[in-house]
């Protein structure tokens, strides 16, 4: 019987080529958008390598200085955040690790002759225990090197490309923005949208050409403090406070500015805080936004679709009145009507995780996101597709299972439910 | 085989109402054929549907087999009708999507059959009703006497006990007509009971028994 209705269905969709084209389009470019967006937003906040103990991972990634008529919103100085985590590991269990470094940043160098323009960060040493890098050569450079001010650097394979050719680079030598480093490791390229990670060529700290950055409270600097676990967050986002407190009594500026806005935020809190300019971080704004959006974009095609299957209803309404009268029981009918659905969603899905895969690969590949490795996120697709089913199957049979309980001369006439 | 016992229909619309049946009895035997004649508008198609179990009576009893029909539930009426009746619709009521071949295997699509058996079937239907060259055009594209003879292949492809025809020779021309009135009388000399509504009295004389309506009331 199930074969039956599925070349039934295959059937009336070939036969119905517009309303076929309609519905498909708008399944699958919804699915499109919405994997695509996904893919995005997971290479930005999931936990992945670099950054595999994301879930566990807190920072303070930017920060406000306030006064009464000036504003700074930026990245905070390495004075301000050496007040806030400085000797938490010691004060604190479950602080496993604290890491400062630096955004990354234009450099130049030149090689042959040629100008080449790379991505620089300057960190500390825990920031490669923190982070989970994946060496091609070598290694990282230590909390020792960081501390004598060793000029040692890390770069990525494509770096590693632009200035040796793919030949190894361990113990070789680059010039950047006129100092030189000698190459300890290698590492695998990451995605530019992991901006903790994100980088091209990364030394210590310490290498920095002036040492006014010990004290300023305006900078560059990120921190990033490791957690045991989870539970630990609010231990630590109270400490952090508290200390971002005492801090306010030595901003270096103190008759612009007189109170911080910052705290211990996961990415999510941060990209909320900064996004919704709130004194504090407010991931639920954010979780509704993205959340508001979604619903949105499904909604309008869900409508849509509804639609278009409520607008063929009367059509449909006389193949009911027809089919029954020569034996279909309202039974078969819905059977009939829900496999069709079932299809054009199915077709719609495999369409648009299709085209999805295509986007992403492209995107990847182009180079318009520089090192951008988007995945396809099949729990979203899933949630997708079950969203797409439940409307066609609202749409497109609840109206066929009332008209099929209609006497068949009723369902002829068209009179709906 | 099947009775109508004091049956009447009434049609309500938002304003009016109109009695389209008014109190009638009528027994068919198995093996009768039997026409429906009457002025457009007394009720012909309302009785015809009703005997069909395509519509329920607004008052009055119908048996089938001595059964009566409102004891029927959804699947069991719908296997009477799937297994013991034929209609053919005044209006057609073709599937538009469904090509001629797949309108007139409707029938064998709710029965016991392989696709093989479907299709020969519905083409030896075709056949018979002298469209085996139009088997893969669709409703739309044929004329409105194709149409009717695509219906009358549908409405006896499943060898129904009865077949209840709603002018099947309506829009015919007479030879046509008469072509078509021969295979009603050779299926009801097979063994199949027919009702058939006409407007054509040549036609009628041809069959068993006529009913007269008038105004919703048999007359005689
Ligand atoms: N769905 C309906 N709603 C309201 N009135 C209806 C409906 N169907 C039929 N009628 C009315 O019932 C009466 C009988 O209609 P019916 O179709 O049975 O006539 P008929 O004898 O078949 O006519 P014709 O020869 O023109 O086909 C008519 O007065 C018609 O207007
Ligand atoms: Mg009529």
């Amino acid at each position: 019987m199930l074969g039956n209705y599925l070349k039934m269905a295959l059937k009336v969709l070939a036969r119905r080529k517009f309303f076929t084209f309609i519905s498909l389009f708008g399944i699958s470019l919804t699915l499109l958008v919405l994997l695509v967006a996904t893919a995005m937003l997971d290479q930005i906040f999931a936990p992945q390598a670099p950054e595999s103990r994301g879930d566990r991972t807190l920072g303070i990634y930017t920060a406000s200085l306030r006064g009464e008529d000036s504003v700074y919103n930026g990245f905070a100085g390495y004075g301000l955040l050496d007040r806030a985590v400085r000797g938490l590991p010691q004060e604190l269990p479950g602080v496993e690790n604290i890491s400062l470094f630096t955004t990354a940043r234009a450099a130049i160098s030149y090689v042959g002759g040629q100008k080449i323009e790379s991505s620089l960060k300057r960190t500390d040493g825990a920031y490669w225990q923190i982070l989970d890098f994946s060496f091609l050569e070598g290694g990282p450079f230590t909390a020792e090197d960081d501390a004598a001010a060793r000029f040692v650097a890390v770069i990525n394979e494509t770096t590693r490309g632009r200035f040796f050719g793919d030949e190894p680079a361990v113990g070789r030598t680059i010039e950047v923005d006129g100092q030189r480093f000698r190459v300890v490791g290698v590492v695998r390229d990451v995605p530019i949208l992991r901006v903790v990670a994100y980088s091209e060529i990364w030394v210590p700290v310490s290498t920095a050409k002036s040492r006014a950055y010990l004290k300023e409270y305006q900078g560059n600097f990120m921190a990033l403090l490791l957690a045991h676990s989870r539970a630990d967050f609010p231990q630590i986002k109270a400490a952090v406070d508290r200390r971002l407190d005492l801090a306010e009594a030595h901003i270096p500026d103190r008759r612009m500015f007189q109170t911080i806005d910052a705290g211990a935020d996961t990415l999510f809190e941060a990209v909320s805080r900064t996004l919704f300019e709130a004194r504090e971080s407010r991931p639920e704004l954010l979780w509704a936004l993205l959340l508001g959006l979604a619903v949105l974009f499904m909604i309008l095609p869900s409508i849509n679709l509804v639609n278009l299957n409520l607008s063929r209803i009367l059509d449909r309404a006389s193949e009911i009145g027809v089919r029954k009268a020569f034996g279909a029981s309202s039974h078969t009918l819905v059977g009939q009507f829900v496999v069709e659905n079932v299809v054009l969603t199915l077709l719609g899905g495999a369409l648009g995780l299709g085209l999805a895969a295509a986007v992403l690969a492209g995107l990847n590949e182009s180079g318009v996101i520089p090192y951008a490795d988007l995945r396809l996120n099949f729990r979203v697709f899933f949630e997708g597709l079950a969203l797409a089913l439940f409307f066609g199957l609202f749409s497109g049979v609840y109206p066929a299972w009332k008209m099929s309980r209609l006497h068949p001369v009723q369902a002829l006439r068209g009179r709906t439910v | 085989m099947i009775q109508l016992e004091r049956v009447t229909k009434k049609y309500r619309t938002e304003r009016v109402e109109t009695t389209a049946l008014d109190n009638v009895n009528l027994t068919i035997d198995q093996g009768e054929f039997v026409s429906i004649m009457g002025p457009s508008g007394c009720g012909k198609s309302t009785l015809l549907h009703l005997i069909g179990l395509l519509d329920a009576p607004s008052g009055g009893s119908i048996a089938l087999d001595g059964k009566p029909v409102e004891r029927y539930g959804d699947r069991a009426l719908a296997r009477v009708r799937n297994e013991r009746l034929g209609f053919v619709f005044q209006q057609f009521h073709l599937v538009a999507d469904l090509s001629v071949v797949d309108n007139v295997e409707i029938p064998l699509l709710y029965r016991k059959t392989t696709g093989k058996e479907r299709r020969r079937a519905a083409l030896a239907a075709l056949d018979r009703v002298g469209l085996a060259s139009r088997t893969h055009h669709f409703p739309g594209q044929l004329s409105g006497g194709q149409q009717q003879r695509v219906a009358i292949a549908r409405a006896i492809v499943g060898k129904p006990a009865v077949l209840l025809a709603d002018e099947p020779t309506g829009n015919l021309d007479s030879q046509m007509g008469d072509e078509i009135m021969g295979i009603l009388q050779e299926l009801n000399q097979e063994g199949t009971t027919i009702v058939m509504v006409t407007h054509d009295p040549r036609l009628a004389e041809r069959t068993h028994r006529v009913v007269r309506l008038f105004d919703g009331r048999q007359v005689q």
